[in-house]
């Protein structure tokens, strides 16, 4: 299934001054998902150990938010989009 | 009654016992499901390239919170990135979505009290259980502690039954990750006293 997002050419004047500011994805909490699975999530797609997954769910859980991966714009892009097949909220920004 | 969650077998199968009632309550809702993320719109008439890999140009946030929900914005800083994200992936997003509830779909129809998934249709159900969850979630108002005031609703409140079909979900879902991640379901199976 094609969830990767498409590549596209913007005239984006931020990368192109600063090509190497790194960008984060965030997971926010939210009532329904479930621990279990937000577990699972990060241990699926990110490959992470149980513990790390375990780590990053409960700083969601218990901070509201947690930084789960970090990258290029284009890698946070589509890391974003797997979080949102998977169903959870997760947004993409500059690490400022 | 026994309810049943997802369990693994020792020959490391996954399944589910259920009934009749319950399938066609999940089947029911799996069909509410697929409306509802199912873009409404003149599709075909886009833009044959657009179309081809996956351009919506008419993709925007929706009003509904359920929707929001389900098709979140990705950058919360930046209404304009947001959009144009949008454009790009909500059709795919949505396309995923329905894969798997038509894999529920299909094997609730071919099942009968045991259901049996391989990997890939177990992934589908985690996913089409998610997206039920959010949504009835959604509807209902679940937050993060209001748990028990549900449970304290009057029978006949319409909400009662609804957020009791979201508890089934909950379960459903927490053991169908279990089995999958090689936890033992094998002491969740509860029995709701009557």
């Amino acid at each position: 299934m094609g969830t990767a997002p498409v590549e596209l050419e913007r005239p984006d004047v931020e990368s192109v001054t600063a090509p190497d500011t790194p960008w984060i994805t965030l997971v926010w909490n939210d009532p329904v998902n479930l621990m279990s699975y937000v577990t699972y999530v990060f241990r699926t797609h990110f490959g992470y150990s149980k513990e790390r997954a375990e780590k990053l769910m409960s700083d969601v859980h218990h901070e509201g938010r947690a930084v789960v991966s970090s990258g290029s714009r284009e890698e946070m892009e589509r890391d974003v989009t797997a979080m949102h097949s998977y169903g959870l909220w997760a947004t993409l920004q500059k690490d400022d | 009654m026994a309810v049943h969650g997802f369990r693994r077998s020792f020959t490391g199968r996954i399944y589910l016992r259920t009934d009749t009632v319950e399938r066609s309550i999940l089947t029911d809702l799996v069909g509410q499901l697929e409306e509802f993320v199912a873009p409404d719109d003149d599709w075909a008439d886009a833009d044959p390239l657009a179309r081809m890999v996956g351009i919506d140009p008419d993709a925007a946030r929706s009003d509904d919170p359920a929707l929001a929900r389900l098709f979140p914005d990705a950058y919360s800083d930046d209404e304009e990135a947001s959009s144009e994200f949008r454009r790009f992936t909500e059709r795919s997003l949505r396309d995923t979505k329905l894969a798997h509830a038509a894999t529920v779909r299909a094997t609730l129809v071919r099942s009968g009290d045991k259901l049996v998934l391989n990997e890939a249709e177990a992934q589908s159900w985690l996913g089409t259980l998610n997206d039920l969850r959010l949504t009835l979630g959604s509807r209902l108002g679940v937050e993060e502690d209001n748990h028990d005031d549900f449970l304290e609703l009057p029978e006949d409140d319409p909400l009662f039954a609804l957020f009791h079909v979201y508890d089934w979900l909950t379960f459903l879902q927490d053991t169908l990750v279990r089995a999958l991640t090689g936890l033992d379901t094998q002491f969740l199976d509860t029995e709701i006293p009557e």
